[in-house]
């Protein structure tokens, strides 16, 4: 029988409490990996246990009212240290949660806990939360994305390919029939779906009813003539959630087959809200990430992006933006396989080389499409194929819309790469490496083709990457 | 000065591999390769061209479970032209572990 404490005031070290190295995680815990970067002087041991601590159910001071519970039960335990490699001042540390510190279903009350007020921890210069393993018992709490990747094919009717798409420019200033033309010709000359760019919501040159009108008649039109499944992703981000299911509804009533949010800026409580909606409503969710560089760029501080793929995936979307690796946005292609695989396998094993620390179990969560977007054209075609396989939405847009024909010859070329790509990889063919003659072939029996490639043929974005793996 | 810009007229596809010339005997040869090598199992389906975008086409058959003889499935493919002519006959790869498919494109046209 366990007996009753005396209640000692005061200020205790961390370590005493939160350092368990002999410590073996259940299965239930919940898992954490934090790079930290402690100020001079402090012990590995009290800084990680700190970490726990105040990621927890600790405060700097003893509480006589923590003696009416069993804080054993309840605490977070740090219970590994590595060296991080190449950089001697930092180190990871591992931290398990007990499942009963979170609320079923809420990556709010997750991320509330474990990027909370220890983000600005004095004892701490740098904080970053690397990975997150989810048990699988918290899983199964979740909604996940409203259709996933099997199902958005089957609606769709697109299969053994990437999807093709594009967000429409200029982002912002068209008229709404103006802006529907544009998504017209694209889908006419053989994209599959259009995009709202993320910062068009409903300002005042173009509103986000007119928007969804006149893009519903372009999808219908194209549709009708193409004889392919079309769509566009109504961007229904708003200022209140009110605001935000009224668009929904809206978009919905239109007959549009997917919509649009901005997960970080719109918040996870709406994007939660939303992806219920979703699926109740048989609607497909595409996901933008607006603000995520603010958060998981700095190798020292924030969370990798990662673990916002993998709460995004818990909270519910259908598509997620994972960067491209090889166009104008940051992305270095290992890392971005690590997190591409979360967003889309059952099981994703632990695997260091790509940024991944744990197993990671997702039972039957459905997947997500990776969207690559930014910056590319067509000569990136038969790399963004070897990259993100077919599970995946390849979005051109200045690649689309800047052909010198238009938007819907832009469309042609980029679906022509696209299926000489998978037809040659199918055959067996090092695409990547081939890409030139894989092409040019190509481009033989498509002049929209042949135009593209002389138009991009000098365009490269080779830079170093900022967020390097740790190796 | 010329106008150099093209006009592109919109063309009726049929979705995965649509923008490509018209495949020769070889190319569905080696797509049929890549559905046995990747553990899919072949199935063809067949259609009048005025409902092609049905999600449901009439089966030929059944899906050809278990088979792993590419001569066979290019059999079927021309005993369903045959049979229908002036339907589109598609191929498609099922993949029984993602519950969908992982290849599917038209081989003839009607």
């Amino acid at each position: 029988m366990a007996s009753s404490k005396a209640y000692e005031a005061g200020v205790k070290e961390y370590r005493d409490k939160y350092w368990t190295p002999d410590y073996v995680p259940l299965d239930t815990d919940l898992l954490a990996c934090f790079k930290v970067t402690g100020q001079p002087g402090v012990p590995r041991e009290e800084v990680a246990a700190a970490v726990a601590a105040e990621s927890s159910t600790g405060t700097w001071s003893t509480v006589w009212s923590e003696y009416l519970t069993d804080l054993e039960f309840y605490k977070g335990r740090a219970y590994r240290i590595e060296d991080v490699p190449g950089d001697s001042d930092a180190f990871y540390t591992f931290i398990a949660y007990p499942i009963d510190l979170f609320e079923e279903g809420s990556v709010v009350n997750v991320l509330t806990s474990l990027v909370g007020n220890v983000f600005g921890f004095k004892a701490l210069k740098h904080l970053r939360l690397e990975d997150i393993r989810f048990p699988i018992a918290y899983i199964k709490t979740c909604g996940g994305p409203p259709a996933g990747i099997a199902l958005e094919r089957d609606r769709l009717n697109k299969y053994g390919r990437p999807m093709l798409g594009a967000t429409i420019k200029p982002k912002l200033g068209l008229s709404a029939k103006n802006y529907g033309r544009a998504v017209y010709e694209c889908l006419r000359g053989g994209l599959d779906m259009t995009k709202d760019d993320e910062n068009v919501n409903s300002q005042p040159f173009m509103r986000w009813r007119d928007r969804f009108e006149f893009v519903a008649e372009a999808i219908d039109k194209a549709e009708r003539e193409t004889g392919e499944r079309k769509g566009h992703y109504l961007n229904v981000t708003a200022a209140t959630p009110e605001e935000m299911y009224k668009r929904a509804e809206f978009a919905k009533e239109v007959g549009s087959p997917i919509i649009m949010h901005d997960f970080i800026t719109g918040g996870f409580t709406a994007n939660t809200g939303l992806a219920n909606w979703c699926r109740e409503n048989g609607m497909l969710l595409h996901i933008h990430r607006a603000m995520h560089a603010v958060i998981d760029r700095h190798p020292k501080h924030g969370m990798h992006f990662r673990v916002l793929a993998k709460c995004l995936r818990l909270s519910g979307g259908d598509h997620l933006h994972t960067g491209t690796v090889v166009g104008k946005l940051e992305g270095d292609r290992n890392s971005t396989l690590g997190f591409v695989d979360q967003l889309r396998e059952s099981f994703v094993p632990e695997d260091r080389s790509r940024g991944v620390f744990f197993d990671q179990d997702w039972g039957s969560l459905p997947g997500v499409m990776a969207v690559a977007s930014g910056g590319i054209h067509v000569w990136h075609m038969p790399a963004l194929v070897t990259i993100f396989g077919d599970d995946s939405m390849l979005q051109f847009g200045g690649g689309t819309q800047g052909h010198p024909w238009g938007n819907a010859a832009g469309a042609a070329a980029n679906r022509v790469a696209l299926e000489a790509s998978v037809k040659a990889r199918n055959e067996g063919r090092e695409i990547e490496k081939e890409a030139r003659d894989i092409l040019t072939e190509a481009a033989k029996h498509s002049p929209e083709l042949a135009i593209a490639m002389e138009t991009w043929k000098e365009i490269k974005f080779e830079f170093e990457t900022v967020d390097k793996l740790d190796v | 000065m010329t106008n150099t810009i093209g006009d592109y007229q919109t063309k009726p596809t049929l979705e995965t591999f649509g923008f490509l010339p018209k495949f020769s005997a070889e190319d569905v040869q080696k797509q049929v390769a890549y559905i046995i090598a990747n553990g899919l199992t072949p199935s063809i389906e067949h259609e009048h061209p005025s409902n092609s975008m049905d999600h449901y086409w009439t089966m030929w058959k059944l899906p050809f479970f278990g088979e792993t003889n590419m001569g066979n499935v290019l059999a079927e493919l021309e005993a369903c032209r045959r049979s229908y002519p002036d339907h589109n006959v598609r191929l498609i790869g099922y993949d029984a572990y993602t519950q969908t498919q992982g290849s599917c494109f038209v081989v003839y046209e009607g």
